[in-house]
């Protein structure tokens, strides 16, 4: 197939985007029925050719097409079939092309979806997510076409950056995509309600599964790119605070904090203002994201190669989307008032904390991720920030939330009950206690471990107490909806991943180390023996492949291979041998030839480290969980006029649900 | 106080007690772990810090990598192409590190040497990171040499 027919299909495609912006949004605007029926056959047209240039962007790495400038920079005859595929999206022009067909994706699964939505809400809805589109396939069509031609054709291709070429890229990015772009359904329904002057919140509901669908592929695409990190960097670590892993981490934070207000203003009318403001910087952050690491303007393992034009389209882009919706914001939002009154010891103020300290979080994130571009701007010199600042202030802004967390589900809407507050206080210290007492007679020293055993269980223990409360206090059936056990899976996520992330920070083995063949070293209660290296060969590659015998107590435990692999384009890539287990990962990469034989070697033993994504996955299990409530079940198609009227004839309803 | 009045003012206090500890500890904490990139000249003309970390940024100089037989410790040079200040890193050297590379090192200078902890070196083999390359361009700027004789330095 022709790499142009790609082309026009994109240019199609932001012609559809441009109509799919603008028709739906005036018709809702002037109530004009015809127009609004175009949304949905504009935002499939759209998809359609979305999806077709991606097809042919992906069919011409298949067929080797090294015509196709994009295909011979990622690309090689040797490139074994699954890495060709996922090299479609293995660098700039074509990830664009990812983020956009996930947009579609997005798209059409509102059109099938959401049917039922308020038909002018539903437009506009649209309408903002035509917007979007049309400004990133303007971007990609005026700064970053994958289909562009090159002549003379190379016989072969300069291959896939080594780094790449894991199991990580086929999950990694379309995972992480899933999740920036999810928040723009979040982001066109806040944007369509301002638009609207919509005054009562029944939007915050039917966003609410979107965001959190949104919020559980970006937890899951975090969790993958940070166990790609881990065993492809060749160094064992899990999280660098690098400017793109912030990058990602931004959105996150937000989304977790936009999650819980928009439960807020769901079930108790409050923090209206809030939860746009919230949608609109989630999104805003998901842009930042996506301008960070595609502009090149930090230094980072992610950064491509910088084009200032591309950096300048985006953050005009970021600039418009942004500047934009908060005019709109500032025209619409202080009508937006009211809402229950909440006591100080209260749900409410509890998750008000929470928000608090993750956008406070996001804020540091964001001071020190930028800094170093501030510092340039600024002229005092080249900056980096590196983990010494985010760690130890990541570690105190959470704090307050990590304590906070087991009380917010054990209290009521509107006014906690004290002696509740107590007793679970007493409960969960004692737990938590008995568990740091346990871990030292076990053998856990130092505070750090200490702090980590207890923080976990501290979590742990707020999550089975709820639990119980349920079990007792509801009926049969109706003891754990789907929202409740989405908010139980998220939060004993976050007990897993204290655990994990603490432990194995604080016990952790790292030797960097010389060793001749036949050499041992200790590590931990571990024996690490070292049989020399061979040569071996991939399909595109060769490497020196190091035999490591692991015993313990003088029994067998694993034989790892490490490698150090040469590719065909030259590049040298270490793939660390890792020997994982619930309980310790041992790990070992393979370092360089140091003369008299000898090769220098990482031999790492790292307990608890799968407890960090472990955690992470649960998280996003919480996410995807809460969609299947009957909460967000659409009733039949409903004229704006009931909508407005349905708050108050469900209110017994939703009080009955607060009290929970 | 009416309800209203009284949740924003918890809401309010919550707000600017939470932004205040955070902007205090925030640039406190930014101004401790900052660390500032130097190229050789810049070393060379005394500008960076004696006995505080740093970041040296430039290119590994052809022919200067030098293994100290039995330990992990690798000696090099680095250059900007008209200074050059010789480093010391003991550890496992990341697999781009290669000569004629740009490459940015953190750690102190001891003695006329820069004792490296940290070395990093580009995942793309054709990317010059931006702080090498503007404080190549800037040696180069302040030598009034015309950018032809730089000789090799971008690779």
């Amino acid at each position: 197939m022709n790499p142009e027919l790609g082309q026009v299909a994109l240019i199609l495609a932001l012609l559809l985007s441009g109509l799919q912006c603008l028709l739906p949004i005036i018709g809702a605007w002037r109530g004009s029925k015809p127009l609004m029926a175009t949304a949905p056959t504009l935002a499939i047209g759209q998809a359609v050719f979305v999806a077709l240039a991606f097809g042919i962007l992906m069919w011409s790495f298949w067929i080797n097409d090294f015509s196709v400038a994009y295909v011979a920079q990622n690309s090689n005859l040797s490139l074994p079939w699954f890495y060709k595929l996922s090299a479609v999206w293995g660098a700039h022009e074509g990830s664009l092309l990812l983020w956009m067909l996930i947009l579609n994706g997005w798209t059409v699964a509102l059109v099938v979806l959401g049917g039922k939505l308020p038909e002018a809400f539903f437009a506009r809805v649209i309408g903002v997510l035509g917007f979007v589109a049309f400004g990133f396939l303007l971007y990609m069509i005026t700064t970053s076409n994958p289909f562009l031609r090159l002549f003379p054709v190379p016989p072969n291709g300069a291959d896939l950056n080594p780094v790449l070429q894991d199991p990580g890229l086929v999950f990694h990015p379309p995972t992480l995509y899933m999740g920036y772009v999810g928040f723009s359904v979040a982001f066109a329904f806040a944007i369509a309600s301002l638009l609207g002057g919509e005054l009562k919140s029944t939007w915050v509901r039917w966003a609410r599964p979107w965001t959190n669908v949104a919020w559980g592929f970006l937890t899951l695409g975090i969790v993958a790119g940070s166990a790609w990190a881990y065993y492809e960097l060749g160094w064992g670590g899990w999280w660098f605070w690098d400017p793109v892993e912030n990058a990602s981490f931004m959105p996150w934070l937000i989304g977790a904090a936009l999650i819980h207000a928009q439960a807020i203003t769901d079930k108790r009318d409050g923090l209206r203002a809030w939860t746009l403001l919230l949608s609109i910087f989630g999104f805003a952050f998901s842009l930042l994201g996506t301008f960070l690491v595609r502009s090149g303007l930090l230094t980072s393992v992610h950064a491509f190669a910088f084009a200032p034009s591309r950096g300048i389209f985006i953050l005009v882009y970021l600039a418009v989307v942004v500047g934009g919706s908060l005019l709109l914001y500032a025209l619409r939002a202080p009508k937006v008032t009211g809402g229950k009154s909440f006591a100080l010891a209260s749900r409410e103020t509890l998750m008000v904390i929470g928000n608090l300290m993750l956008t406070v979080a996001c804020a540091m994130v964001l001071l020190g991720t930028l800094y170093p571009l501030v510092g340039e701007a600024l002229d005092i010199g080249r900056i980096s920030v590196g983990p010494p600042y985010f760690g130890p202030l990541f570690l105190i802004l959470m704090t307050p939330l990590v304590l906070a967390l087991p009380f917010g589900p054990l209290s009521r809407w509107g006014k906690a009950d004290l002696k509740v507050w107590r007793n679970a206080l007493i409960r969960i210290v004692a737990l938590a206690v008995t568990a740091g007492i346990i871990g030292f007679i076990v053998g856990a020293r130092g505070g750090y471990q200490l702090l980590g055993i207890t923080a976990a269980v501290w979590v742990m223990a707020g999550v089975a107490m709820f639990a119980i409360k349920r079990w007792r206090e509801a009926p049969r059936g109706k003891r754990y909806p789907f929202e409740m056990l989405g908010m139980m899976l998220a939060h004993f996520g976050i007990g897993v991943f204290i655990a994990g992330a603490i432990l194995t920070t604080s016990m952790s083995v790292e030797q960097d180390v010389s060793m001749k063949p036949g050499a041992n070293v200790d590590v931990g209660a571990y024996d690490f023996h070292f049989n020399g290296v061979t040569e071996t060969q991939g399909p595109n590659y060769r490497a020196q492949q190091g035999t490591v015998v692991i015993t313990r107590n003088g029994k067998h435990v694993v034989t790892l291979h490490p490698q150090k692999r040469t590719y065909s384009g030259g590049q040298v890539q270490t793939e660390a041998a890792i020997e994982a287990g619930v309980f310790r990962d041992l790990y070992v990469s393979l370092g360089d030839s140091i003369g008299d034989g000898a090769w220098s070697l990482r031999v790492y033993d790292k307990p608890f480290v799968r407890w960090i994504w472990g955690g992470g996955v649960l998280m996003m299990l919480g996410g995807f969980a809460v969609v299947l409530d009957r909460r967000f079940r659409l009733k039949r198609a409903v004229e704006p006029e009931t909508v407005h009227a349905k708050p108050e004839a469900e209110a017994p309803r939703k009080l009955a649900e607060g009290e929970a | 106080m009416n309800p209203v009045r009284k949740r924003r003012l918890i809401i309010t206090l919550l707000i600017l007690g939470a932004v205040g500890v955070a902007t205090t500890l925030s640039v406190f904490a930014l101004q401790k772990n900052m660390t500032y990139l130097y190229s050789p000249t810049e070393v060379d003309a005394g500008n960076a810090p004696g006995g505080h970390p740093f970041r040296l940024g430039g290119i590994v100089k052809e022919g200067s990598v030098h293994r100290v037989p039995g330990t992990l410790t690798t000696d090099f040079v680095i250059t900007d192409r008209f200074q050059s200040i010789p480093v010391s890193y003991t550890g496992i050297l990341p697999d781009l590190f290669r000569v004629g590379q740009s490459t940015i090192t953190t750690g102190k200078l001891e003695n006329g040497k820069f004792v490296a902890t940290q070395v990093l070196a580009k995942h793309d083999s054709t990317y010059m990171p931006p702080q090498v390359e503007q404080a190549i361009a800037k040696a180069e700027k302040e030598h009034r040499v015309p950018k032809t004789a730089q000789g090799g330095g971008a690779p």
